[in-house]
């Protein structure tokens, strides 16, 4: 295979980058609304690995691949309010309640499977949605315009969330509970009702994030996440909590991933040099943002910090 | 005192009844799903605790398991003291065991009294490195540290996975074409000898102990230990006292990468085979103390030498795990999820225990002032009164 | 009174817990009384319904245990923590368990410890070559790279101008003996067979895309072994491409795709380890399972329609194999 730089090379790459890109991008846009309000949550790793188990079991018995996708959503938003519950009214440490979430989901995940499916059954995964004229450009339109439905979804959503966040009363309340509750609890505006919003999404968001990881691969497998969901908060900070700083980051994590795997595939990196390649995504990722984020935004000044009046 | 109402004695108690209400009500969620796997969890939980306490060869096993989480629960208590987070200890757990491995393999034959604190040594320098890189490049370049010391965590696996398969493997391993990735049995002379003979636990718990004593002596009793803490208490604070927020933010991951790498060292030389090996992932060698280090040193308050019995009761809960496991056939899924049940719950719990300790003060105060009536000041009261 | 009304829900939740436990105690007591057979424990790494490494040893114990042979099975599963399963295997000899079984390479080391300190339990580990020179320990491996051998020239066969892709984890122990046992196979076969480790034996993602982009660089006809592997079987299955399978019978998890699988029949190994330390003998021996031996055994699935020719190359390659007359490189 001598092809690895023509216009089918970058095809399949883009393509295989896009496909690994999505449930990043879906579990941390939402882990980014949840730390624009001031709530870190280390636990999405397990919120994905339930949410995706509830995606998948739904479609194995319904064969409803939009009754999966919205099984992750309630199971992560459920957990999200559970979550809310540990975080809001009891005031728990966010970091070490967000470990908890995580082991939780990864045993009742395992659990769940072993119980219930046992053997690892296919189901039927999103056929690629070729938009009819744009994907027919030659060179670029296959590049551009020959996906899976969750990653229109997602890459839709990046402008959505960037003008709710940014132009929206809800998205400006969010902000500022971020970075000053003290002030907006004393003009009247519910930091608890703002954070309960923010962490039910940003859960919802990481278990749709479970159901298009495993819908896409048409399989599940106990801890088939594989530490995505702990990826998908480190890009959060490359993505400096803007939605299409996010992007930007997933995209590039997908991207490197699927370069390696290609030129590992088509036998250009053989040997101690493949096993130098895996470690490309994580490294070139702190590169990254070194190089080009220098100037990084301050994080939000809540963040972590439970909210209680008065203190 | 002792004609203090029964309440009040009981909320003195908070700080250890509080938690404790936490893990038990956790365990009757546990037991509700061992219910629904149709097996006992009265047997089941006698099988846990009988196999965390009961007995010295059990309590050994507690303490070995407790020590790595006790180490990076240290390591983790002076980086979040300054305010920094590290999620990276799976990654310089790994690097401490790599560098210590290769000082074993190098110079097998020096005597243990210079072997052994060589390779703790060089577990801490590992270690160290890899804290330290994601240390600096939050000072001096604004890299947030989650992000790095993730990304580190994966570099760490994947650079374990190559040495051992390749540079590092046992030769016998090649010449017999099985090739299970380990080293070859380290030096004896590096072995950690056995505090208690037949038993597991070896001399890597007291250098835990020693370290979570030393680091509260760093924190609390040094004045870089304090600068430390200024960082952590107020970077602009410390910043205008003419601290160097950047170079206290390198040293408290330095540090903590440090403990952590030691861990790594004790992992290799104090185990059952005496060697480094890996599964593919870092949780096969580390047992996930990267981790679980972190509950414990939040369990035990950001204080070093609280984190020495909450590092103790996690091991015991992780041992006492497995028993259970063994004795009533449950998958270790559920061990896993009811870990997770009990964190989330105890967390959750510290707010009822803060709560508790306000209405224990509350009544003190009023008290002090039935025994001298009129010295506190009406909007002292107001304050206080919710 | 709504307080009390939890109180006694949580009452009947104890007593129903108590009542069930007992029952089950009862049955437990019941089955290690009656039979005369050896009571044996497993460690494994992975879950024991994992369709691969550590289901194939359990359910081999517990058909020795139908056989009689056995009088109990205790299992420990998922101990990848490599500390807790040697507490576990040490906690077996400990409760006077005559055989206790390290399902993992990576447990020989801590084997090798604790066996000198048991000197009356017998102990086995696989899959591995090496008995330590102790008396009581027992080794066993599978020659994968027989049947990775065989499925190699049937996936040469089924590949026609295309190529042949592998899946690997990690290129160690027994996965690297499957793989190079396959891609000798398709070469003698007169196929191309490229094998690409991923350097995880996890990353079910990275498998699949992996899976994916052998197929769209040409490939006709993929394998893989480790637990990871099903994310590559979820892509074989939705293009539509032969998959070869390993460790145990794959074609639960997409009949249509996969053409056979190379199964770990460890009943073959374990009956002559039972028999000799009944006759006293607690180890020292090594055992393997080979074609010849029928510990390895390639299942075909019915539901695949596999030309015949393709079929008896396979099985002259096994025959082969099974006489000695051809090597599989290894």
């Amino acid at each position: 295979m001598n092809d690895w730089l023509t216009a089918t090379f970058a095809v399949v790459t883009i393509a295989s980058a896009v496909r690994l890109a999505t449930p990043y991008l879906l579990a941390s846009m939402g882990e980014a609304v949840g730390q624009r309000s001031g709530v870190l949550n280390l636990g999405v790793d397990g919120v994905m690995l339930l949410g995706g188990f509830m995606a998948y079991w739904t479609v194995l018995e319904t064969k409803n691949l939009l009754l999966g996708v919205v099984a992750g959503i309630v199971t992560g938003a459920v957990l999200g309010l559970i979550y809310a519950t540990v975080t809001i009214v009891f005031h728990a440490e966010q970091g070490i309640s967000g470990i908890g979430l995580y082991l939780f989901g990864l045993g009742m995940s395992e659990l769940l499977f072993q119980e219930q499916v046992g053997t690892p059954l296919p189901i039927k995964s999103f056929s690629t949605v070729r938009i009819p004229l744009l994907a027919d450009i030659p060179k670029i339109g296959e590049v551009l315009f020959d996906h899976s439905l969750m990653a229109y979804a997602a890459i839709l959503l990046v402008p959505v969330l960037t003008v709710v966040l940014n132009k929206t009363t809800l998205g400006l309340n969010i902000r500022a509970v971020g970075e000053n509750p003290e002030a907006v609890d004393s003009l009247g505006v519910s930091v608890a009702r703002t954070r309960l919003i923010t962490i039910v999404f940003g859960n919802a968001m990481a278990g749709l994030a479970g159901a298009a990881l495993v819908i896409e691969l048409g399989i599940f497998q106990n801890n088939v996440t594989n530490g995505m969901g702990f990826i998908a908060v480190a890009l959060v900070y490359f993505g400096a909590w803007r939605p299409a700083g996010v992007l930007a980051g997933s995209l590039l994590y997908g991207l490197v991933t699927a370069i390696v795997t290609q030129w590992k595939t088509a036998g250009l990196v053989t040997g101690a040099a493949a096993s130098f390649t895996s470690m490309a995504p994580a490294v070139l990722t702190v590169i990254a943002l070194v190089v080009i984020a220098r100037r990084n935004a301050p994080q939000p000044s809540a963040l972590t910090h439970p909210f209680v009046r008065g203190h | 005192m002792s004609s203090e109402p029964v309440a009040v004695r009981l909320a003195r108690r908070g700080n250890v009844l509080v938690p404790l209400g936490a893990v038990i009500a956790a365990l009757f969620l546990g037991a509700l799903m061992i219910l629904a796997l149709g097996a006992n969890p009265f047997e089941g939980y006698w099988e846990l605790i009988k196999g965390a306490f009961g007995g010295t060869d059990n309590l050994a096993n507690t303490a070995t398991r407790a020590m790595p989480l006790l180490l990076v629960g240290t390591g983790i208590t002076i980086s979040f003291r300054a305010k920094v987070i590290n999620i990276g200890g799976e990654g310089q757990i790994i690097a401490g065991a790599l560098l210590s491995t290769v000082t074993a393999l190098t110079v097998p034959g020096l005597p243990p009294i210079v072997l052994i604190p060589l390779v703790l040594l060089m577990g801490c320098v590992g270690g160290a490195i890899w804290g330290g890189i994601p240390g600096a490049l939050k000072a001096y370049l604004g890299v947030n540290e989650i992000l790095s010391t993730i990304m580190l965590n994966i570099v760490a696996i994947q650079l374990m996975n190559y040495l051992l398969r390749d540079p590092l493997i046992d030769p016998l391993e090649i010449e017999r074409g099985t090739r299970i990735p380990q080293t070859e049995r380290l030096s004896e002379n590096a072995d950690l000898p056995i505090l208690i003979p037949g038993t597991r636990l070896h001399l890597g718990v007291v250098v835990a102990l020693m370290a979570a004593v030393a680091a509260w002596v760093f924190l609390w009793r040094t004045t870089l230990g304090y600068r430390v803490r200024a960082v952590g208490a107020s970077a602009p604070a410390a910043r205008y006292a003419g601290i160097s927020v950047k170079r206290m933010t390198t040293l408290a991951l330095t540090l903590s990468g440090a403990m952590c790498g030691l861990a790594g060292a004790v992992l290799v030389f104090g185990s059952e085979s005496h060697r480094l090996l890996t599964d593919g992932s870092s949780s096969g060698f580390t047992g996930v103390a990267g981790f679980n280090g972190i509950v414990a040193a939040l369990f035990g308050g950001l204080h070093p030498l609280w984190t020495i019995p909450s590092s103790f009761l996690f091991g015991g809960l992780l041992v006492g795990a497995n028993a259970m496991q063994r004795a009533i056939q449950v998958p270790a899924a559920l061990i896993v999820a009811i870990n997770g049940l009990v964190v989330v719950f105890v967390v959750s719990s510290t707010s009822i225990r803060t709560k508790l300790t306000r209405l224990v003060t509350l009544f003190d105060q009023a008290a002090a002032e039935r025994a001298s009536p009129g010295e506190l000041q009406s909007a002292d009261r107001e304050e206080v009164t919710p | 009174m709504k307080r009390f009304r939890w109180l006694a829900l949580l009452l009947v939740f104890a007593l129903v817990g108590a009542a069930c436990g007992d029952s089950d105690d009862g049955d437990g007591a019941d089955s290690s009384g009656d039979g005369e057979g050896l009571r044996a424990a497993v460690v494994t790494p992975s879950a024991e319904n994992d369709l691969a490494f550590s289901q194939s040893i359990v359910d081999a114990l517990h058909a020795l245990e139908s056989e009689g042979l056995l009088s109990e099975v205790a299992v420990t599963e998922g101990t990848f923590i490599v500390e807790d399963a040697a507490v576990a295997l040490r906690a077996y000899a400990d409760e006077g368990y005559d055989l206790v079984i390290a399902h993992g390479s990576q447990y020989g080391s801590s084997l090798q410890e604790i066996a000198p300190d048991f000197p009356d339990t017998a102990f086995a580990w696989g899959t591995a070559a090496d008995t330590f020179g102790l008396s009581n320990v027992s080794a066993y491996t599978a020659a994968s790279d027989q049947g990775g051998y065989v499925m190699g020239v049937m996936a040469a066969g089924l590949a026609g101008d295309g190529s042949i892709g592998v899946v690997g984890p990690i290129e160690v122990g027994d996965a690297k003996l499957f793989v190079d046992g396959f891609i000798a196979g398709a070469s003698s076969a007169g196929g191309s067979a490229t094998a690409v480790y991923i350097d995880s034996f996890s990353d079910t993602t990275l498998a699949a895309e992996t899976a994916t982009s052998f197929v769209a660089n040409g490939a006709t006809v993929l394998t893989g072994t480790a637990q990871m592997t099903v994310g590559a079987i979820g892509v074989a299955d939705g293009a539509g491409v032969p998959w070869f399978g390993t460790q145990s019978n794959q074609t639960k998890v997409a009949p249509d795709v996969v053409v056979a699988s190379q199964v770990y029949k460890w009943e073959v190994v374990l009956r002559d380890l039972v028999s000799s330390i009944n006759g006293g003998t607690l180890g020292g021996s090594t055992y393997e399972i080979t074609l010849a031996n029928e510990g390895l055994v390639i299942e075909y699935n019915d539901a695949y329609d596999l030309s015949a020719d393709v079929k008896s190359a396979g099985d002259d390659a096994a025959n082969s194999i099974a006489d000695g007359s051809v090597s599989t490189g290894q």
